[in-house]
């Protein structure tokens, strides 16, 4: 049963000149752990606010467990949690305050879902006395989650939470996500990093208000339409230079220590290799990998 | 990438009160070099950035960016470096050639080589038909292309970029470490912090700060034995795991 | 040098390319000069006044005639008691009443001297006194021009009384006047600031996808400033009775009763105004010049409405204080009841029942 389903969402600014969502549609099952991949301006944050009713679509149609966007958003609001990017919360009041404010808005207290926030409050319970303004950007993280599953939400969502946050609780972050999934709820989590793709169910990868592909990690990656390989040698920037001159050559990008390639025909890496050679590149080793989003994303791109 | 030292600094230290924001640290950076400059959040990383572009005085401790003091020189410091953040970069309500011609007058660079400047740049970026359009109107990655041709418009000895590909997608990223790898050939020392891993591994040297100190300096390939780890996320999660420091 | 210039260029792009902010730079000066140039004037023209001529004697027709020849008078001639000379003061639209007793020029002829009575309504000193100055020197003008050459002069004596305010006080004029402003502007500016800053910090995204309905986010951000513009309210009342000496004739309840209705209105207004404005900045520039600016201009405590020009007085009937100041000004001054005031107390409530509605209903339960 789809817990949240979109069809043919299309949404423009300044007058139909800028084209934020174009004909998007999708579905997440109840329950999922369901990502939104794309970078800034794809349309992520536009189509969180058309879910959580807060601006409405051009075109298309949407529902929140089974209620309409449109018609039903009050119902809707009482059932969802939200985190909107910049994990807004409200500076000058503490941690408490800013989650007892919360309960109440949402008519519940602390204590009634306290099991649900418990791993992730635990965390940030040494400040509670302390201003929102002056946590990190992990501590606030944490904060703006805490503040949205208070109510005990059916659907989350959450726009960018890990954005600008250090590496340690980004970790953090999504070993809590996986835990709070087992509690049933459906999380729609929308981020611009591709490695935290594969931490997700199911994706969608979204470039300029396009949706690109949508499916499993796994399936989308076995998509990939050739072989793709790896190549490193001693000088990577020359390398790189040349591999783009390079006639056999599709597709090379660079991906931290090796430069990722495809070749126009098959079985080329030996050539490649021998040419490489000639042109006084040492030490190249070349090996097929599997490949991952981001490779997935690049080729997307390019279609 | 040669011997000779841009960037010099011993024992530099900032403090805000009982706050130790930068805590001695020690380093030379080369002119040519990609240095990366990475850190958690709050680990005093801003805070050194700001004194080696003049923005802060120090402490205590000594530095010298370009061979100008850290202390007495500021100005001949900012004469001598360009400057990039994700956070601002360009004027949004300003075109693209006004942003390039403001900046290139900031710099002091003659009318005549602004006018050529300003040409080549925008040949070099592929964004003619862009040239009198307001940067507001430009996708993420082309304003942040943009950004860093015109923080080095005036060849500046250093180019120190904060956190420039944040949120960027990833063929715009790798052009815009295109760009970066340009200007290092051409002798600039680019001083970068990022929070993207992989590019970690572009650059020549790499410097973890955690908890306001240098907590490893060295090549990527170095970082990577020395930590026994395969990529320069997992060095990253080494070192950052044990951070005290947990507030801004 | 070329550095300078190269940001002044650069400030002028930015100035010139936010419309919004231009209209005001160049549109204000406009206004202004228009308006207290052509329209706002202290000078007082066409101001009502009743002539009770008891004497109804040759020379009190002449002045009666001279004191209407002018631009200042517009003169009714009525017989009044003096219950009834207290009613058309109640009633306002009249500022000055001239009383020639009975025997007015056989008093002049046979002894040289006769009295002229003039009797102002001193609510407004400065209408009072300039009126009355008026009234007396087209009076001793007309003294001149009767005795040239007869050697002991016949001399008018104009007796003046000013009404509600015989100490001829500033501050009965002013603070009825500030009381408005005040109440206006921290009601209008910090209620529409505070809105806009929920919306600029992002929390008001996270309130609206709440059950919590999201017009009681705008009342609660509305009842900390009702209670500090009343206690406002109670701080300026102590201080201009006590400190000012100024009277407090009339019941304080209805005092009460009408600010919270004028604080109502611009706490409505403020509301207004959030829905349009997208930053905090501009909430405070559409604030202060649309509000602040014409409740200054327009109700009536530093130029007369009377002496505008129609289209001007029109518009006046618009602003809310200005209802809030007349009542105000019969109720503190001139001690007068309910029963006086309750067309005006009609309007306002009207005024503040329309602002109310409109709010709500312009209240997005959306970002836009």
């Amino acid at each position: 049963m789809a817990d949240v389903l979109l069809e043919n969402i299309s949404k423009t600014y300044e007058k139909g000149s800028i084209k934020a969502v174009k004909d998007i549609s999708f579905a997440v099952n109840q329950g999922e752990l369901f990502g939104l991949i794309g970078p800034d301006g794809a349309g992520k944050t536009s189509l969180f606010r058309i879910m959580t009713t807060l601006i409405l679509p051009d075109k298309g149609h949407a529902s929140v467990n089974g209620l309409d966007i449109i018609k039903d958003y009050r119902q809707i609001r009482q059932k969802v949690g939200y985190m909107p990017g910049k994990f807004s919360l409200y500076q000058d009041l503490s941690v408490l305050e800013n989650l007892s404010f919360f309960a109440t808005v949402f008519n519940t207290s602390i204590e009634e879902n306290y099991d649900l926030i418990k791993d992730i409050y635990i965390q940030i319970e040494p400040f509670r006395n302390r201003r929102a303004g002056k946590l990190s950007g992990g501590m606030k993280q944490k904060l703006a989650l805490c503040c949205a599953l208070i109510h005990r939400p059916t659907v989350l969502f959450l726009d960018e939470p890990t954005t600008g946050v250090d590496t340690v609780s980004r970790k953090e972050f999504w070993e809590m996500l996986h835990r709070l999934k087992q509690e049933g709820i459906t999380i729609l989590v929308s981020t611009p990093y591709m490695d935290e793709a594969n931490q997700c169910e199911r994706i969608a990868l979204i470039q300029s208000g396009e949706l690109m592909s949508i499916d499993t990690p796994k399936n989308i990656t076995s998509q990939y339409p050739k072989p793709l390989f790896s190549i490193k040698a001693s000088n990577m920037g020359k390398l790189l230079k040349d591999l783009r001159k390079n006639p056999l050559i599709d597709s090379c990008f660079s991906f931290g220590e090796y430069h990722h390639i495809t070749f126009k025909k098959e079985k080329q890496e030996g050539v490649l290799v021998k040419q490489l050679e000639q042109l006084n590149h040492g030490q190249v080793t070349i090996q097929g990998i599997e490949p991952s989003i981001e490779d997935c994303f690049i080729n997307l791109m390019n279609r | 990438m040669n011997e000779n030292i841009v960037i010099k600094t011993e024992k530099l230290t900032k403090k805000f009160g009982d706050f130790i924001a930068t805590n001695e640290i020690s380093f030379e950076v080369y002119e040519g070099e990609i240095f990366g400059f990475l850190g958690a959040n709050g680990a005093g990383k801003t805070t050194a950035m700001r004194m080696l572009c003049g923005l802060s005085i120090p402490s205590s401790g000594n530095a010298t960016v370009a061979g100008f003091d850290v202390y007495r020189e500021t100005e001949k410091i900012k004469k001598h470096i360009g400057y990039m953040s994700q956070k601002f970069s360009l004027y949004e309500d300003l075109t693209t050639l006004e942003n390039i011609q403001f900046f290139g007058g900031i710099y002091g660079l003659p009318e005549k080589t602004i006018k050529e400047k300003s040409k080549e740049l925008i040949y070099q970026l592929g964004m003619e038909s862009e040239a009198h359009k307001l940067v507001a109107s430009l996708p993420l990655g082309w304003k942040q292309k943009l950004a860093f041709s015109v923080a080095i418009i005036h060849e500046p000895k250093i180019v120190f970029l904060d956190e420039p590909t944040g949120g960027v997608d990833p063929v715009t990223r790798r052009q815009f470490w295109d760009l970066i790898y340009d200007a290092a050939d051409r002798g600039i020392t680019v001083f970068v912090t990022t929070h993207y891993m992989d590019e970690a591994e572009y650059c020549n040297r790499i410097s973890m700060m955690v908890d306001g100190y240098i907590k490893a300096l060295d090549s990527p390939i170095n970082l990577k034995k020395q930590y026994q780890a395969q990529t320069m996320d997992e060095v990253f999660y080494e070192l950052a795991r044990g951070a005290q420091r947990k507030s801004d | 040098m070329k550095q300078f210039l190269a940001f002044v260029r650069k400030e002028f792009y930015h100035v010139f390319r936010d419309r919004k902010t231009l209209l005001l730079l160049f549109g204000l000066p406009i206004a202004q000069i228009i308006l207290f140039g052509f329209a706002l004037t202290n000078e007082i023209k066409n101001t009502p006044i009743v002539i009770c001529n008891y004497a109804n004697d040759p020379i009190s027709h002449q002045i009666t005639d001279k004191l209407g020849a002018g631009d200042h008078f517009i003169v009714q001639k009525q017989l009044l008691s003096h219950q009834e000379i207290e009613t058309v003061f109640r009633k306002g639209k009249v500022k000055l009443i001239v009383v020639f007793p009975p025997n007015f020029q056989y008093d002049l002829y046979h002894q040289n001297q006769a009295q002229i009575q003039l009797i102002a309504d001193a609510s407004d000193p400065n209408i009072a006194t300039t009126i009355t100055n008026y009234a007396t020197r087209i009076i001793m003008d007309y003294q001149q021009g009767l005795s040239p050459s007869k050697d002991v002069p016949y001399s008018i004596n104009t007796e003046t009384r000013m009404i509600y305010n015989p100490e001829l006080k500033g501050t009965t004029n002013f603070v009825p006047g500030v009381m408005a402003l005040v109440l206006l502007l921290i009601c209008v500016l910090m209620t529409s600031v505070s809105i806009v800053k929920e919306k600029e910090s992002g929390t008001m995204e996270i309130l609206l996808v709440s059950p919590f309905n999201p017009i009681m986010v705008i009342f609660s951000k509305a009842v900390p400033y009702l209670v500090i513009s009343l206690a406002n309210l109670v701080i300026i009342l102590l201080l201009s009775v006590f400190l000012l000496g100024m009277p407090v004739n009339g019941s304080i309840t209805l005092l009460f009763a009408v600010s919270a209705l004028l604080i109502i209105t611009a706490l409505s207004m403020g509301l207004l105004i959030s829905n349009v404005a997208d930053s905090q900045q501009s909430a405070m520039l559409i604030s202060l010049m649309g509000m602040l600016l014409p409740t200054m201009i327009f109700t009536g405590f530093m130029f007369p409405i009377e002496n505008m020009p129609w289209p001007l007085q029109l518009i006046s009937n618009l602003v809310p204080s200005k209802w809030y100041y007349i009542i105000v000004k019969s109720v503190m001054i001139k001690g007068l009841g309910f029963e006086d005031i309750w067309q005006e107390s009609l309007i306002l409530m009207g005024m503040t029942a329309f602002l109310l509605v409109l709010s709500i209903k312009k209240f997005k339960p959306r970002l836009s």
